[in-house]
């Protein structure tokens, strides 16, 4: 009972908290991005059971909010681990050896792109070009860039994450 | 006198370490009470020696790098700040033959200013072209802009003054400026480098493009994948509205302009202009079909400039020196200057810019010096990942959007991605089809199943499964895609497969021996 009574709390915290971050951004044009990205920032990924609110504030239908969530690379619908670590798959990190680095980490990591540890510690995900070409090749940690990754500080990486 | 000691932000450096060195700097400085203040600049672009440090002497700029954080100590020891002799030392900055070659113009300030100083930026020759438009009427600095001939460097080179001009001759009260910051081809980094480099340079474009057309609002689309871009540009809007730069009177004139940086979530289409206007409407990317042009109905169905990063920031340069000063450099129609950044497998990576006309093999053997491996260069692929791969043989192109086209090629956002002779040219075409399938908006046929099928086809050839059969369907499908999709994605995906079926067929051919040996 208890359990239940807290788990009512966090939704109804969840939904306060989303509809400021939709007051504050409802009156631009074109709210709808930042407010999913406002969301995102704000709980580290979109709960699903905001998007209604979202629509209803915006006066669209929920389909097509669900439509522009599920449009971009981003949006999260669920939690990412404690670290994030996002590797560059495109051309330029290719040519400086990034494939075999990313299979590394997929080994290393133990877990697929796009998917989280079940320890919760890790999120290992692909992105296309981080703009650090010409000291590929790159990934971001955390937010943080890395260029020149090599196979030493990757294995650092997955020990860090870990901890 | 305070000796000032420059430590790049720009996300290279500190990709490498720079925000380490400058911690570590301003230790030693305080540790031996030295007179010295830290300035984080935007980065020079020679990213094979960065982090670079550079110390401001009586004799200019002396550079160091690439410095690790345990050189530190010892460059305090050799004099840093005096420019004293190091094992790191470069010599004056401007004297390095990767930047001494170069035509900096858009790039004039980046690397050389506090990227976020309003009277660093005016001291450098900042807002005199702004300055010198206000004093024009809005149909004269379209004129000046078309004159100097500058092209959209976002990749289809249209005529700028052009499109300023289709808005500007549009009646209505409502226009905008769009600034196409989606920088999401892989060889690229030039819109980054600038944003984070030298942010007002792009305020200054936008402003005089809105004087130009009329537009009092302009937003600027930027990856989320830039999280210092987007940063800086954020921090620089605010000084420049602070300073009455921007707001509702333009440098105390009758014009009002602002602007607001608008992030993008991770998709790559966003940056075909239409997609990305849809995007910021708030919708899912999905490109439309021309007619109507943006210039007509663009944002939120206003006339709307929209134009790429590198475009805007070259518009002051040219109404501080003029139209003809600006078109007097390059070759062709393809005037001005162009920052070529060159990256990948390469010694010598980073931002060249120059004057267009250099071939491409100058540019990858002389000033990239050459693969970073070591190896033979086997490749290279010029205009992201809907750019064509050149062989060797074509190293003789000159950097001209008409020379490039000639060769099936195209310049694009000018990135050069330089490959080795390990690369498999079947896997590259491969990866085309397979980016574009997961990029692809899904809204026109052959870019939305063409790119799966082209996967398909790819891996039957790998297989060696009728290699001949599937040659001839692939080629038939770019045929398909390049004609029949609706905007470049689809349409230029073909570039780089049939460039590396073309010039490499050896690697679409599997040797059957080989695989019965395995």
């Amino acid at each position: 009972m208890e359990m239940q009574t807290a788990g009512t709390n966090k939704r109804a915290d969840i939904a306060a908290r989303a509809i400021e971050i939709i007051d504050q951004n409802k009156s631009a044009e074109g709210p709808l991005l930042p407010i999913l990205h406002g969301l995102q920032e704000e709980f580290g990924y979109v709960p699903p059971e905001t998007l209604p609110l979202v629509a209803n504030a915006l006066n669209l239908s929920r389909a097509e909010v669900h439509g522009v969530f599920t449009f971009y690379h981003d949006y999260r619908s669920h939690p990412a681990g404690r670290h994030v670590l996002r590797i560059c798959r495109a051309e330029a990190c290719q040519s400086m050896g990034g494939d075999a680095l990313a299979e590394r980490a997929v080994e290393l990591l133990g877990i697929d792109w796009s998917e989280t540890s079940a320890d919760g510690a890790v999120t290992l995900e692909p992105v296309y070009c981080l703009g650090l070409c010409a000291c590929a090749p790159a990934a971001m940690l955390d937010g943080e860039m890395i260029g020149r990754l090599d196979d030493e500080q990757l294995q650092e990486i997955a020990t860090e994450v870990r901890l | 006198m305070t000796t000032t000691v420059y430590i790049p932000r720009d996300s290279g450096a500190l990709a490498l370490g720079a925000d380490r060195i400058a911690k570590a700097i301003e230790k030693e400085i305080a540790a031996r009470g030295l007179d010295a203040r830290i300035v984080r600049n935007g980065s020079r672009g020679l990213y094979w020696l960065e982090p670079m440090v550079e110390v401001e002497t009586l004799n200019g700029r002396m550079a160091y790098g690439p410095v690790k954080p345990a050189d530190v100590a010892s460059l305090l020891d050799a004099g840093l700040l005096e420019g004293g002799t190091h094992r790191l030392s470069l010599g004056p900055t401007e004297e390095i033959p990767f930047f001494a070659r170069q035509t900096r113009l858009t790039f004039a300030r980046c690397g050389i200013i506090d990227p976020v100083s309003l009277d660093d930026y005016r001291a450098h020759g900042g807002l005199k072209g702004l300055e010198n438009a206000l004093k024009l009427q809005p149909a004269q600095i379209v004129a000046q802009v078309t004159e100097s001939g500058l092209r959209g460097r976002g990749g289809a080179g249209f005529p700028t003054g052009i499109k300023w001009k289709t808005v500007l001759d549009t009646d209505n009260p409502r226009k905008y400026i769009v600034c196409n910051a989606d920088e999401g081809d892989s060889g690229t980094f030039a819109d980054r480098m600038i944003m984070e480099g030298d942010p007002f340079v792009l305020i200054e474009g936008m402003i005089i493009a809105g004087i130009a057309t009329g537009a009092t609002k302009g937003y600027i689309y930027l990856r989320s994948e830039y999280p210092h871009a987007i940063a800086t540009m954020n921090e620089a809007i605010a000084v420049a509205r602070k300073a009455g730069v921007i707001g509702e009177s333009v440098l105390d004139s009758a014009y009002a302009f602002d602007l607001e940086v608008r992030v993008g979530a991770g998709a790559y289409v966003c940056g075909e202009e239409t997609a990305l206007l849809e995007s910021l409407e708030g919708r899912r990317g999905i490109v439309r079909a021309k007619p109507p042009l943006p210039a007509h109905k663009g944002l939120f169905g206003k006339p709307t400039v929209i134009n790429n990063v590198i475009s805007l920031a070259s518009v002051p340069i040219i109404m501080d020196q003029g139209a003809a000063f600006y078109r007097d450099f390059g070759m062709g129609r393809s005037r001005g200057t162009i920052p070529i950044q060159i990256a990948g497998n390469v010694r010598h990576g980073g931002l060249f810019e120059t004057a267009f006309g250099l071939t491409l093999g100058e540019l990858v053997d002389e000033i990239g010096g050459g693969t970073a491996t070591g190896r033979p260069v086997k490749a290279v692929q010029v205009g992201g990942p809907l750019g064509a791969y050149f062989p060797r043989e074509l190293f003789d192109t000159p950097f001209d959007y008409e020379a490039f086209a000639a060769k099936d090629g195209l310049i694009g956002h000018a990135g050069i991605v330089v490959f080795d002779d390990s690369v498999d040219m079947l896997k590259q075409a491969r990866f085309a089809m397979e980016f574009c399938a997961v990029e692809s908006c899904g809204k026109c046929t052959p870019c939305r199943i063409g790119s799966t099928r082209g996967v398909e086809l790819a891996d039957r050839i790998a297989a060696n499964i009728e290699p001949e059969k599937q040659i001839a369907v692939l080629t038939d499908l770019c045929n398909t895609m390049k004609f029949g999709s609706l905007c470049a994605l689809g349409g230029f995906t073909p570039y780089p497969v049939m460039s590396a079926l073309t010039h490499f067929p050896e690697d679409f051919r599997p040797v059957p021996v080989r695989e019965a040996a395995e």
